[in-house]
C-alpha cells in the first residue's frame, strides 16, 4: 500500500465531503470519518513498526542455509560397515541409528584433513549430548602404528576406526581425502563434502539434521566409544 | 638402452603432473609425509645412484605457515646403472617402482605405486 497516494485520496475525499455538503454538511459524519481514518493510519503505523523490528531482529541472527543438506527424498541409506577401533572393538555404522553422524575419511599424511580435525573435535564436544557423533575412518596403509600416536598427540576426542578399500568402495569409491559424509538419524546420507570444506558448511548441516526428528530420535545405545587420544 | 659389460649407463624417467597438483619431494620436511621414491630390482644391472631434481617449497591453503617440499609440472628422475662384468649379454628388462603421493590445494590422494620397465640390450 502506497501511503502518500492513499493520504491524497483521503484528503480529496475530505475536501469533497466538505464542498458538496456545504450548507447541508453532516459534521458528525465527516468527523467520524476523519476519526476512523486517523485510527486506521495509527494501526498501519504500528504494523509497519512491528514489521521493521522483526526484520531487524532476524537479519543479525544466524540462519541455516536450506541447501546445507539434501532434501529427504534425495537421501539414500548409507552403506553399513563393521570396522575395528583402536582397541579392536567392532564398530558398526548401524549402531548409530537415531544419531546424526559425521563420517570422515582421512589419513595422517593428508594436510587438508588436519585442518578439519579440530573442527570435528569441537563439533563432538558441542553436540554429543544432542544425539551427534563423529566417526573418523583412517585410511593409512600403516594402520594403528601411525594413527594411534597421531590421535594421542592431537587429543582426538571422537571414535576412530581403521578403513580399507572395501569400505571406500561401498561409499562410492572414496579416493580423495578428506571426504566427509553427514548422515541423518535414519542412517541416510544427507550431504557429501569432498576436499577441504568450510567449517560453516558442516555446522549448518549438522544443526539442520539435529533439528530434525530430535523428539523422535530413538538413539540405540551404542558401545561406549574407546577413544585413543581423549584428554 | 644399450650397455656394455663393465660400463655405466643412465636412464631418465620423465614425470608429468597435471596443473594444480603436486607430489611430495623425495625429501619432505615432515616425517608423516610420503616421499617420492624410485626403486629398482637389483638385476641384471646394479643401481649406482638415483638423482632427483631440486625440489621447491610451496605453501598451500591447508599448510599456510609451513611450506611443503614438492615437485610440480614436468621433471625427470635420473638413475645411473652399472653393468656387471659377468652379466649375460642379450636383451633384458630392468624393473622398477615409482611411489608417489599427490595433492592439490584442498585434497589429497592415496599413495600410488607405478611399475617402470626399461628394456636394455647388454653387450
Amino acid at each position: 500500500m502506497h501511503l502518500p497516494r492513499l493520504h491524497r485520496v483521503v484528503s480529496l475525499l475530505k475536501r469533497w465531503l466538505m464542498g458538496t455538503h456545504q450548507g447541508a454538511v453532516s459534521h458528525q459524519r465527516v468527523f467520524a470519518f476523519i476519526r476512523g481514518y486517523n485510527r486506521l493510519m495509527r494501526a498501519l503505523c504500528v504494523i509497519l513498526v512491528l514489521a521493521a523490528l522483526l526484520t531487524g531482529c532476524s537479519s543479525g541472527s544466524r540462519t541455516v542455509k536450506a541447501a546445507s543438506v539434501r532434501p529427504n527424498k534425495d537421501r539414500k541409506l548409507a552403506p553399513d560397515f563393521a570396522l575395528q577401533d583402536a582397541t579392536g572393538h567392532t564398530v558398526k555404522l548401524s549402531d548409530y541409528r537415531g544419531k546424526v553422524v559425521l563420517l570422515d575419511f582421512w589419513a595422517t599424511w593428508c594436510g587438508p584433513c588436519k585442518i578439519e580435525i579440530p573442527w570435528f573435535q569441537e563439533f563432538e564436544r558441542q553436540n554429543k549430548d544432542k544425539g551427534f557423533a563423529v566417526i573418523g575412518v583412517a585410511m593409512d596403509d600403516e594402520g594403528w602404528d601411525v594413527v594411534k600416536p597421531f590421535a594421542q598427540q592431537r587429543g582426538i576426542n571422537y571414535r576412530l576406526v581403521m578403513g580399507d578399500d572395501s569400505v571406500a568402495q561401498r561409499f562410492g569409491g572414496v579416493d580423495a581425502l578428506p571426504t566427509t559424509f553427514l548422515i541423518d538419524r535414519e542412517g541416510r546420507i544427507a550431504s557429501v563434502h569432498i576436499g577441504l570444506t568450510g567449517r560453516r558448511d558442516f555446522e549448518d548441516g549438522i544443526q539442520e539434521l539435529l533439528q530434525t526428528g530430535a523428539g523422535n530420535a530413538s538413539a540405540r545405545s551404542s558401545a561406549p566409544a574407546v577413544l585413543v587420544g581423549a584428554r | 638402452m644399450t650397455g656394455k659389460r663393465g660400463a655405466e649407463l643412465s636412464a631418465k624417467i620423465a614425470v608429468s603432473l597435471g596443473e594444480g597438483y603436486h607430489v611430495n619431494s623425495n625429501t619432505p620436511h615432515e616425517a608423516y609425509l610420503i616421499p617420492l621414491k624410485l626403486t629398482w630390482t637389483p638385476a641384471p644391472l646394479e643401481v649406482a645412484s638415483v638423482i632427483f631434481p631440486k625440489p621447491h617449497d610451496e605453501k598451500y591453503q591447508f599448510s599456510p605457515d609451513q611450506p611443503l617440499s614438492v615437485f610440480t609440472g614436468n621433471f625427470e628422475i635420473v638413475t645411473k646403472f652399472k653393468v656387471p662384468a659377468d652379466t649375460t649379454s642379450g636383451p633384458a628388462i630392468i624393473a622398477g617402482k615409482l611411489r608417489y603421493q599427490a595433492c592439490n590445494n584442498n585434497m589429497c590422494f592415496p599413495p600410488k605405486t607405478v611399475d617402470v620397465k626399461l628394456p636394455v640390450e647388454i653387450q
